[in-house]
């Protein structure tokens, strides 16, 4: 099947809620009064590590307006993970709504509900905590030392393969077909470093919880993840799943942060003890200490290659700091070999170290890209540093080892999210494409030669990488659909599919649109409320176009069919002979009925019965998206500031559902991926303070900031994708830092192994400026 | 500084008389209420958001007196006498839609939504002081608003088109 005579899909339809976000439309969380609510606050750790002895609250409960104050005395304690993730999630459950120990500064000592926010602070300065001061350790590869301080020494925690050494999580697993780099003509060794870094969505965590008049609790939650919101929510406080209802409103952005549940839990806890709405929306400071973040992450990589191009070997050794807790512990560190690995061809040997490791520092969780990000960094730098030990063009060399159409890889099989993975081969590839449109577009062989020989202060230079992502989690991840007709022959799309920005209810209601003949605006989507969408896993894992697209896509195939049965009845026709069409179901000698009269017989008429159809899907294979990244830069060699001249993304997404939300969304990704590269960083003090909490101090980019970005879209078509489609969100954001990298390689023949590039690192680089071998 | 970011509140009131979106509006108030509380929690308009509450991402942004400012940083009393206009109260010259929120729309400027209230304020303003701004000049003016997910490109164009519009 091809696109060419798509009506609806592969358009730039406009995205059904950007007018009422640019009209200021009260639709997030916080835009709701809600009579009588009580402000909820936290009361962080100072501590890095330490056990509390005495806490007393009782002069805190006293303060005027105070209606609740918890700590880990009169809260359940259930272990379990923040994670939102399917079930049984793959993260250890390490975490407790409140506990008598703190494992980083910004863990959670206590929690007041107040009528104002006033009360609420005063509340939180007279709640009296005597500490057990612990020793803590900050560095993962000190946690995994004997004698290191455990940070997860409670009995009750589950599925930590190894507390005593600080280990959340780990994963090995080997290819072998023969000696060790025994075919290699040079082996390459290096070990490539990444911070920690902050999602700085720019909604902050907000949830409001209340109880409804049944008595059950309604969660309203700034999430990208409600389903698994109200699992967790009903473990951690011990109440049935049934009592509990999630609430998804307009998202702020997520990035993988709200993948989460941060706040659901406390504030809920809150609500429960005072039977009166609460809410606890994050200061941008408690954003940056007490959210999520991205894995730091160390990664040594050894490779063999041959001088005819052939990589002959791969090591990867991952370690990734988790932070006080396990959460995506398992899954991020797996992704980074997972998505990387298969990549190119490996002739010989495979094997994959990967821990994460537990240390006294914020929590560590999912992020775009989701260890693919760490990946690829050590990955494509290295490609670039084999090439030029045998040199090689890095973009033949790239040429000749990616994986091609029809191709499968042991690491599919071998390495999933958190278990095994799914045997699959690629099923469509862009990427020599890609590759050939980001040469163009950057005139890649005429500035090669123009920057040849340079001399002077400012070196330009070009860089390039190549990556692939998923779509979905292959046999883990599922989403329904349920749609109705209305009279005027409109449809209510519900999907638990959760938009938190994205446009996904713009390309959902896109995919329905096309199967029914209909148009994008014909189709009104609700997202998502546990009590009146069906089930989603929620947005995550590159999933919501592949896996919640094809549930829609049935959906509504489901609903033509209905659709047909009755108008095939009002036109007297074989149901074989029609077909859906601008709004008409039409016969093949061009006699016709309205949708709305189909929707009108079938209400009120004739064997009367609601058009209304639920459908799932659940995928065997994580078609991967590609792309092929170009940067220019220019590197001032007396100060070390890097100048990002021009970026060129070319991106195989398969059948793009709508080209200007998937430009869109690889463009974010791109300006984030190149924030991590220049500028982003937590820093923290010798004793685990963050030292940069605020937009002040750790710098995202501006739009004085910003390069020329742009994003090509390579069309191709997935089989096994809805309309041909696959994901588009993740991917861009693994490009720059490897791009980058290679490119001031280029301009000054400097390698850059940690991130971020900073003036200082590029100056120390280029003083020590030795052939990188 | 709303309620989020609230510690302290002063219990002198004043009275406030100023103009909101072209209605006069008095109000009494406390001296300690920040502008976004006044416009947020008094006067219910949603549509200015509060991303830092330390005048650093710009969600916040509102026209006082046509000069854009952050209204996390500024006090509700500063406002006396003064017009205010939210993202609420921006109108076309016929009194329909805005060309900067058609703009926004058209060119898919608009992702989660949550920075874009206050983009289309900082680009209101920068339009009216130069309404011939250049590229140059627009990525200049919007460097008080921070956005995560379009990596700007789309707004850019946005505010350009909305240029050719006006």
């Amino acid at each position: 099947m091809e696109t060419e005579n798509l009506k609806v899909v592969n358009k730039r339809v406009l995205k059904m809620d950007a007018l009422g976000l640019a009209c200021g439309e009260p639709v997030f969380t916080d835009d709701v009064d809600i009579n009588g609510m009580l402000y909820g606050r936290i009361l962080w750790s100072h501590y890095a590590h330490a056990r509390i002895k005495k806490i007393d609250t009782r002069e805190a409960e006293k303060v005027p307006g105070v209606k609740a104050v918890l700590t880990y005395k009169n809260v359940p304690r259930v272990p379990h993970t923040t994670a939102g993730q399917g079930y049984p999630e793959p993260s250890p459950y390490d975490s407790y709504v409140l506990d008598n120990k703190v494992r980083f500064v910004g863990d959670r000592v206590a929690a007041v509900a107040a009528e104002t926010p006033e009360a609420a602070e005063a509340a939180l300065k007279l709640i009296k905590v005597e500490y057990e001061i612990l020793p803590a350790v900050f560095d993962v590869f000190e946690a995994v030392k004997d004698g290191a301080p455990i940070i997860h020494d409670e009995e009750d925690a589950k599925n930590i393969p190894d507390a005593k050494h600080n280990i959340a999580a780990k994963f090995d697993f080997e290819v072998r077909n023969g000696d060790w780099f025994k075919d290699a003509d040079f082996v390459v060794e290096h070990t490539y470093k990444m911070p920690y870094l902050q999602h700085c969505a720019i909604e902050p965590h907000t949830v409001i919880t209340s109880f409804d008049h049944f008595g059950r609790l309604i969660i309203r939650t700034s999430t990208q993840v409600p389903f698994h919101v109200r699992r967790i929510v009903a473990q951690a406080l011990r109440i049935p799943v049934k009592k509990i209802r999630v609430i998804k409103p307009r998202i702020g952005g997520g990035f993988g942060s709200k993948q989460e549940v941060l706040l659901e839990d406390i504030t809920a806890a809150l609500t429960l003890k005072t039977g009166k709405p609460v809410k606890i929306e994050y200061t941008r400071r408690e954003t940056f200490i007490s959210s999520r973040t991205r894995h730091p992450a160390t990664v040594r990589l050894k490779t063999g290659v041959r001088k005819d191009g052939t990589i002959t070997d791969a090591e990867m050794d991952i370690t990734l700091n988790t932070g006080a807790y396990g959460s995506h512990a398992l899954t991020v560190m797996m992704c980074s070999g997972s998505h990387t690995l298969p990549m190119y061809k490996v002739a010989n040997n495979i094997r994959f170290i990967g821990k994460s490791v537990y240390t006294n520092l914020p929590v560590s969780g999912a992020y775009r890209g989701y260890g693919a990000t760490q990946g690829f960094f050590a990955w494509e730098s290295q490609m670039d540093i084999m090439a030029n030990k045998i040199a090689m063009d890095p973009v033949e060399f790239r040429k000749k080892n990616y994986i091609r159409l029809g191709e499968g890889s042991p690491v599919f099989k071998a390495m999933g999210e958190g278990r095994e993975g799914v045997e699959q081969v690629i099923t469509s590839i862009g990427l020599y494409e890609g590759i050939e449109a980001g040469l163009k577009a950057i005139n890649w062989h005429e500035k090669k030669k123009k920057y040849k020989n340079q001399s002077g202060q400012l070196r330009r230079g070009l860089g390039m990488a190549c990556m692939m992502q998923g779509s979905g989690i292959p046999e883990v991840d599922m989403a329904s659909a349920t749609l109705k007709m209305n009279e005027d022959g409109s449809f209510n799309l519900m999907v638990g599919a959760a938009d938190l920005g994205t446009g996904s209810d713009t390309i959902l209601a896109q995919i329905a649109a096309e199967v029914l003949g209909v148009k994008a605006e014909d189709v009104i989507v609700y997202s998502a409320d546990t009590d009146l969408t069906p089930f989603d896993v929620g947005a995550y894992a590159s999933s919501t176009t592949f896996i919640s697209g094809n549930a829609v896509k049935k959906t509504a195939e489901k609903v033509r069919g209905m659709i047909i049965a009755v108008a095939a009845k009002i036109l007297d026709r074989k149901p074989d002979d029609l077909r859906l069409e601008g709004g008409k179901v039409v016969a093949k000698d061009g006699a016709a009925c309205s949708l709305s009269e189909v929707a009108n017989t079938s209400l009120y008429y004739y064997d009367q019965h609601q058009i209304v159809a639920s459908a799932s899907h659940y995928a065997h294979t994580s078609p991967p998206p590609f792309a092929a990244n170009f940067v220019e830069v220019e590197v001032d060699t007396g100060t070390g500031k890097i100048a990002i001249l021009n970026y060129i993304s070319c991106v195989d997404c398969g059948t793009a559902i709508n080209p200007e939300l998937a430009e869109g969304q690889n463009d974010g990704a791109v300006l984030n991926g190149i924030g991590h590269t220049l500028s982003e960083e937590m820093e923290f003090s010798s004793n685990g303070t963050p030292l940069n909490a605020s937009f002040r101090r750790y710098k995202i980019f501006n739009t004085a900031d910003m390069p020329a970005i742009k994003t090509i879209l390579i069309p191709t078509f997935e089989p096994n994708g809805p309309f041909g489609a696959k994901s588009v969100s993740e991917i861009g954001i693994n490009g720059p830092l490897p791009a980058v990298a290679n490119a001031v390689q280029d301009a000054v023949g400097a390698r850059l192994f940690s991130s971020p590039f900073t003036p200082e690192k590029v100056i120390a680089a280029i003083k020590n400026l030795q052939p990188v071998s | 500084m709303t309620e989020k970011n609230k510690k302290i509140t002063h219990r002198a009131k004043f009275s406030l008389k100023c103009f909101v979106n072209g209605e006069k509006v008095e109000r009494d108030l406390d001296s300690s209420r920040s502008l976004i509380e006044f416009i947020r929690l008094d006067l219910g308009l949603k549509g200015t958001k509060e991303g830092c509450g330390e005048g650093e991402c710009g969600a916040c942004l509102v026209l006082v007196d046509g000069k854009a400012v952050n209204s996390c940083l500024m006090m509700a009393i500063q406002l006396q006498g003064k017009r205010l206009i939210t993202i609420e109260g921006l109108k076309g010259r016929d009194g329909g839609l805005h060309p900067l929120q058609k703009t926004f729309m058209e060119e898919g400027a608009v992702q989660c939504g949550f920075c874009t209230p206050g983009l289309i304020i900082a680009s209101e303003a920068l339009l009216r002081e130069n309404p011939d701004a250049t590229v140059e000049d627009i990525k200049r003016g919007l460097t008080g608003n921070l956005c995560r997910c379009t990596g700007y490109e789309k707004v850019v164009s946005a505010v350009r088109k909305a240029q050719k519009l006006s």
